[in-house]
């Protein structure tokens, strides 16, 4: 760490983790809702678990980006944060809002907390993702502004790299398609056209610079394979990515009462979408084995290729799965889907958030280039245990996925989509004992941080060439 | 990467290929606007049951119903697609509103159950307007049979 202002990241990434692991408890509550359908009715039903479990995801990788902004930008920058009392600043706010809104969807029903926010105002809830009161969402508004003003002038005083541009433009994305979730039109159609714009253009396009930018940077750092390499291959990678994931878009014009030309143009641009995951994969295991130095931390340097490939498994592999629309009029709106979220989302981003965690927090905490070899050992069993229950969650709902599509949709006597869910319980049984795999893992890494802080470090070592 | 493939190269087509691809998306944006009257049956919504497909579309937010059901395909996978709910249904609007109005305050033994969410009429049949509304937009043929 060169510059004091980075720390600012750590307070981020603390929330990031404690957040995620209120997620992972209620991604487990709606796991066994599933099979015992009274579970914690009516205190707590489906859709308020649900809610909160897609909501803190999307906060606390929204922490996890920050975090990993704040810590990478003044490096890449080579100059302090031009105002890191206002990264804490907007921390807490950020936090306190986050909180807020998650105690407010446990505490009052919903329709009480769209009329206490005074959604008529400006109606944006009940959409998915998008459910925040109107008001979280101004908060979110502006706690990004200022959060891009703060990065923005810092790399503009500072050196100017590919990695912060690239991740600068990610972030400004962000912020710019975010608008839309203000727009919500009584006509359904347009609603959920202009909804994608928020959300597909997030997971499947700028999330995807940020992504690439946040892997280039630990790449450099941990490889310490030139520069110019790496940044060539970014640029290559978000080109890819934008190119086809804009116009993919279209995957999700096929059935909403879009035009019908959209089934190809987002079967084709979609289809090709995997390609820039495909080449992160090779990358990524291209600049390790080319690697000009010995990093002694050897788990974020397993997090940085676990992303690459998981990434190109969840997003590329469980996209494509389902992403021609004459498949996709079988799998739309099915376990299929879920499926693909799961390890999409596992693999793209909250794997590439843990991965800088892991190489920026042993030195935000005043080690010198890694935790001790004890502590990764716990951290890399967590990465095993998370990644594959992951798999294996993944597998079972996308068996659970092919049987419904086959017993709904598909077979010549379709069947009621409850009796098929009945039918299909075992499916859901396995995926919510690979769920407490899952959660034995997270609990393993935060175990992780306490283990062997004070053994010695292990020196990086650079390789003659 | 080979050599005779620079870094500038590389940075030209993120920039050329983005501003192409964004440009044509928007191309085709506009496309699908002019083409939406005809298949997203907004003459409902202007309709004599325009008030209440709005009032409905309020509710079903309001409640946060995508929170356990898909609406054409999107939303949650824990309770039925409720697109073609009004087909389902017989075609019936007093049907919906009835289901709704009858789920029992504390749920089934061992089953899912949806919330009794004590809708008024007037909502309950808003509601019953909106799905029925969303049935009748042209979704190219989906969901592939009835039971949604």
């Amino acid at each position: 760490m060169k510059y004091e202002s980075q720390k600012t990241a750590k307070l981020y990434f603390i929330a990031a983790i404690g957040l995620f692991v209120g997620q992972i408890l209620f991604g487990l509550i709606m796991g066994l809702q599933y099979v015992m359908g009274d579970f914690l009715f009516p205190e707590i039903p489906f859709n308020v678990a649900r809610m909160v479990h897609t909501n803190l995801l999307i906060v606390w990788l929204l922490f996890g980006f920050m975090g990993a902004t704040y810590y990478l930008v003044p490096e890449e920058a080579e100059t302090d944060l031009v105002a890191p009392w206002l990264a804490t600043l907007m921390f807490w706010i950020f936090l306190a809002a986050g909180a807020a809104t998650v105690a407010a969807y446990l505490l009052v029903p919903y329709a009480t907390l769209a009329e206490l926010t005074m959604n008529d105002l400006l109606p944006t809830m009940g959409r998915e993702f998008l459910e925040q009161p109107t008001i979280t969402k101004l908060g979110i508004v502006v706690v990004v502004l200022a959060f891009l003003a703060n990065v923005g002038l810092t790399i503009l005083k500072g050196r100017k790299t590919v990695v912060n541009l690239v991740l600068l433009l990610g972030l400004v994305g962000l912020a710019v398609f975010f608008l839309f979730a203000f727009y919500n039109p009584i006509n359904l159609v347009m609603d959920k056209f202009w909804w994608w714009w928020t959300v597909h253009l997030w997971v499947e396009g700028v999330w995807e610079l940020i992504l690439g930018a946040i892997l280039a940077f630990i790449l450099i750092k941990t490889t310490g394979v030139d520069r110019e390499v790496i940044e060539k291959w970014l640029y290559i990678i978000v080109a890819m990515t934008l190119i086809t994931g804009i116009i993919g878009t279209g995957h999700h014009y096929y059935w909403i009462g879009t035009p019908e030309y959209w089934q190809w143009w987002g079967s084709i641009f979609s289809a090709m979408e995997p390609i820039p995951f495909f080449m992160m994969t090779v990358y990524a295991f291209n600049m390790v084995n080319n690697r000009r130095r010995e990093h002694p931390n050897k788990a974020a340097v397993l997090w940085a290729l676990g992303t690459a490939v998981m990434a190109f498994l969840g997003a590329g592999v469980w996209g494509f799965l389902h992403t021609l629309a004459p498949v996709n009029f079988y799998t739309h709106g099915t376990q299929i889907t879920a499926a693909h979220g799961h390890m999409a989302f596992y693999g793209a981003y909250v794997m590439i958030v843990l991965a800088m965690i892991s190489y920026s927090m042993p030195l935000m905490r005043g080690r010198t280039a890694a935790n001790s070899p004890r502590s990764q050992i716990v951290e890399m069993w967590s990465f095993w245990l998370m990644t594959v229950a992951m798999v294996f969650i993944t597998l079972f709902l996308t068996g659970a996925g092919i049987l419904q599509v086959y017993l709904q949709r598909f077979s010549d006597a379709p069947m009621d989509f409850m009796v098929v869910q009945d039918k299909i319980a075992l499916f859901y049984w396995m995926r919510e004992i690979a769920g407490l795999v899952f959660l034995i893992g997270l609990i393993l890494y935060c175990v992780s941080f306490f283990v062997g802080t004070d053994d010695p470090e292990v020196a990086i070592k650079e390789i003659e060439a | 990467m080979s050599q005779a493939f620079t870094k500038a190269m590389a940075r030209n087509i993120f920039y050329g290929g983005t501003v192409f691809f964004f440009l044509l998306f928007i191309a085709l944006t506009f496309d699908t606007m002019s083409g939406l009257p005809e298949r997203d049956n907004r003459a409902a919504l202007d309709g004599p049951a325009g008030e209440a497909i709005a009032l409905g579309k309020k509710v079903w937010e309001d409640n946060n119903c995508i929170g356990c059901h898909t609406l054409l395909g999107e939303g949650a996978y824990f309770a039925p697609e409720l697109g073609n709910v009004y087909i389902r249904f017989g075609n019936s609007t007093e049907a919906i509103a009835g289901f709704i109005k009858s789920r029992p305050k504390d749920g089934i033994p061992g089953r899912r159950s949806m919330p009794q969410f004590n809708l008024s009429d007037e909502e309950l049949n808003a509601v019953a307007e909106f799905l029925k509304y969303s049935s009748e937009i042209n979704t190219a043929g989906w969901p592939p049979n009835v039971k949604g």
